[in-house]
């Protein structure tokens, strides 16, 4: 078992001949991922990495089976590219694309909401179940199968604490990066939920960061419904107010989203909330070798 | 990206929302002239006295003295002399102030009731929200603090819009007299379509004042734009004045790079903003004084790497590097190339700490070892920190 993504997952590419699409199509093929259509339109009966492409996601979906979408199109075409895959049926859709404007994506959450659909994104890196899926533009080679669920408002960062867990012998059921903007398709909650339900799941890691009430809300969810030990980092414990740090979401405004306010929210939650980003997997490995959960 | 409070109310005012006469200058000259013609536009008698505004992007003006006032034409010169060309600095912009390179000259107005109002994005779900206070013309931060309950909330599907009856139920919160039901509701409905129209974070009124003579005017304005939108607002983008942002900051932004500048002095070199932060606390962590933010991108390259470069060495106050970079996309490589590239055409003598992990790590490692520069490479991320920490001092 795994989260949103396995290996029957079929995945279609939207954006698949721009640069970025052509790249991670060839980096997800590697991984094995059942990369089963492209779609930019007007460019149909021409192939990507072997990958056919299709003039619109409701004929890629219907000749391809596709199940799954990654979209790369560019931030003025995004919005039109996420409805363009709704329509069409397509059950988990993930936004790699940054810069897509808020309103944008405050209209998108607000008419997909009776959708039996899930988004991931925007501006994240996407979903990997390691190998077996790889929904995403993440380095594949450094994750393993294993008992955490990892979900991650970062990037880089996400790379760096997955590489941490797999060093000290702590593969990973999914690990899920929902996006450094302000308003993203699904939260932490959302995946908490997933991985809380997920049988192979037996902890779970949450890299969160300034700005918002996520990691909040995430905290008041941890209390009431997750019985597995969650772990958390919060990046920024040192940003100053009212600066944006790279990621249009990561803001303190208006005296809210600090990396204290979140932090203490999730240690009274009974989170174990490690102050070092060097220390996730070895903080990680040792709490649960205590609680028996793995072996040390 | 902000805008200042002329620009703001400009844009109110094709949503037609009712702000004071004003006339914005740059040159003290100017300021006689732009007295005169306000005079004439608010058919004042006699006496006329008008505020001179600096213009920053920061709250706090009045307290620190950038709002002053002029009764007559060689008043206004002398005051607008008084702020023009200075740095103007207020509780929210940091010891260095910001430049002072405009000020406006508006109406002044007896202030019968000072009111706030807000519509911005509520992140929890996903939807506009206007907030509003009856304590209005304070900051809100500390209203929202010390008595959240007089703040109002009214969350907005974005589907359909603010309607009618969300205006006449703020109106009722905040208990107008009644004869306001009408433009308190045309006001909002205003801010409603000048919050969309200009795909904004952020647009403000505060104060929203009702003037001894019983109107409703909108006394300060802010607004805060959508980077990411700004793509289809090229009227909007033009406004950017880059006087009023960190000169660093302005010049990382133009090559693409996310930069903030900090009060320390280990220049930081990281790609990805997680990540970027992330390296920033472990330094804090570790006893150290980080000097900025920098994430250079996540599909950075070798010229990426030497932008950046060239603006931490910029920067006086630093005396130690530490590159953090986590190899996905970005092959540590290319890094390393870029690192050499950027010391060879600018000498360096402060000591870097490099920290390289993922992707074509050995190759990015082997091209540092080779050199002759003050470079140390390791791998453990709070190993790094330590060092850069101890080289720093």
């Amino acid at each position: 078992m795994s989260i949103l993504v396995g290996k029957e997952t079929r995945v279609l590419v939207q954006g698949i001949t721009g640069q970025a699409g052509a790249f991670h199509t060839d980096k997800m093929l590697e991984y094995r991922t059942r990369v089963v259509a492209g779609v930019t339109p007007g460019k149909a009966g021409t192939a990507v990495h072997g990958v056919p492409v299709f003039n619109s996601v409701t004929r890629a979906v219907q000749d391809t089976g596709a199940s799954a979408s990654i979209i790369f199109v560019p931030a003025p075409f995004a919005f039109d590219a996420v409805l363009e895959a709704v329509d069409a049926g397509v059950a988990l859709i993930v936004v790699i694309t940054e810069g897509i404007p808020t309103w944008d994506m405050v209209r998108i959450t607000r008419a997909l909401q009776d959708h039996p659909v899930r988004i991931i994104g925007p501006n994240c890196p996407g979903v990997i179940t390691p190998e077996a899926c790889k929904l995403g533009i993440m380095p594949g080679y450094i994750h393993r199968p294993g008992p955490i669920g990892v979900v991650s408002r970062s990037g880089t960062l996400t790379y760096d604490s997955v590489y941490q867990l797999t060093q000290a012998g702590l593969g990973q059921t999914t690990c899920v990066g929902i996006g450094g903007d302000p308003v993203l398709g699904s939260t932490f909650t959302d995946m908490l939920r997933l991985f809380q339900d997920d049988a192979e799941t037996e902890a779970i890691v949450l890299i969160g960061e300034i700005g918002g009430t996520g990691e909040e809300e995430a905290a008041a969810f941890i209390k009431a419904h997750v019985t597995k030990p969650v772990f958390a980092f919060i990046a920024g414990q040192m940003a100053p107010k009212e600066k944006r740090m790279g990621h249009a979401g990561a803001i303190v405004a208006g005296g809210h989203g600090t990396a204290a306010e979140k932090m203490a929210a999730l240690k009274a939650a009974g989170v174990t909330v490690i102050e070092s980003p060097a220390a996730i997997g070895q903080t990680v490995k040792s709490v649960l070798a205590q609680q028996g959960v793995v072996r040390s | 990206m902000k805008l200042h409070e002329y620009q703001a109310k400009r844009l109110f005012s094709r949503f037609n929302l009712p702000v004071p006469f004003g006339i914005p200058v740059g040159r003290p000259e100017q300021a006689s002239a732009a007295y005169t013609q306000l005079k004439r536009r608010c058919r004042a008698a006699k006496l006329f006295t008008c505020n001179v505004k600096a213009q920053i992007h920061a709250g706090g003006r009045g307290k620190a003295g950038g709002v002053r006032t002029a009764s007559s034409a060689k008043e206004a010169k002398a005051q607008a002399a008084a702020l023009l060309g200075t740095r103007l600095r207020t509780h929210q912009t940091g010891p260095e102030g910001l430049p002072v390179t405009r000020v406006l000259l508006e109406q002044r107005v007896e202030i019968a009731r000072e009111l706030y109002l807000s519509i911005t994005v509520d992140r929890a779900l996903n939807r506009p929200v206007v907030l509003a206070s009856a304590e209005g013309g304070v900051d809100i931060e500390t209203v929202a603090k010390e008595h959240p309950q007089a703040i109002v909330r009214e969350s907005v599907d974005p589907c359909v819009g603010l309607q009618p009856f969300q205006a006449r139920r703020v109106h009722e919160a905040l208990r107008l007299p009644d004869k306001f039901a009408r433009p308190f509701g045309q006001i909002l409905s205003g801010l409603y379509d000048c919050v969309l129209a200009s795909d904004a974070s952020l647009v403000e009124i505060n104060p929203l004042v009702e003037t001894a003579a019983g109107v409703l005017l909108a006394l300060d304005a802010k607004v805060v734009l959508d980077d990411n939108a700004l793509f289809r607002h090229p009227d909007l983008a033009k406004l950017r004045d880059k006087r009023q942002e960190h000169p660093l900051e302005y010049k990382a932004s133009q090559v693409g790079i996310s930069y903030v500048g900090l009060d320390g002095n280990i220049g930081c070199l990281v790609n990805g903003a997680g990540l970027a932060m992330a390296t920033n606390d472990i330094i804090k962590l570790s006893g150290g004084a980080p000097a900025n933010f920098l994430d250079v991108g996540g599909g950075a390259n070798v010229e990426q790497v030497t932008n950046a470069f060239r603006i931490l060495l910029s920067d006086t106050r630093v005396n130690a590097i530490l590159v953090n970079i986590f190899g996905g996309i970005m092959r540590c490589d290319w890094v390393a190339q870029g690192l050499l590239n950027a010391t060879k055409t600018l000498s360096v003598t402060m000591p870097i700490v490099v920290r390289l992990q993922g992707t074509n790590v050995k190759e990015g490692r082997a091209l540092l070892t080779g050199t002759t520069l003050p470079i140390t490479a390791v791998e453990d991320l709070a190993d790094a920190a330590q060092r850069v920490v101890a080289l720093a001092q």
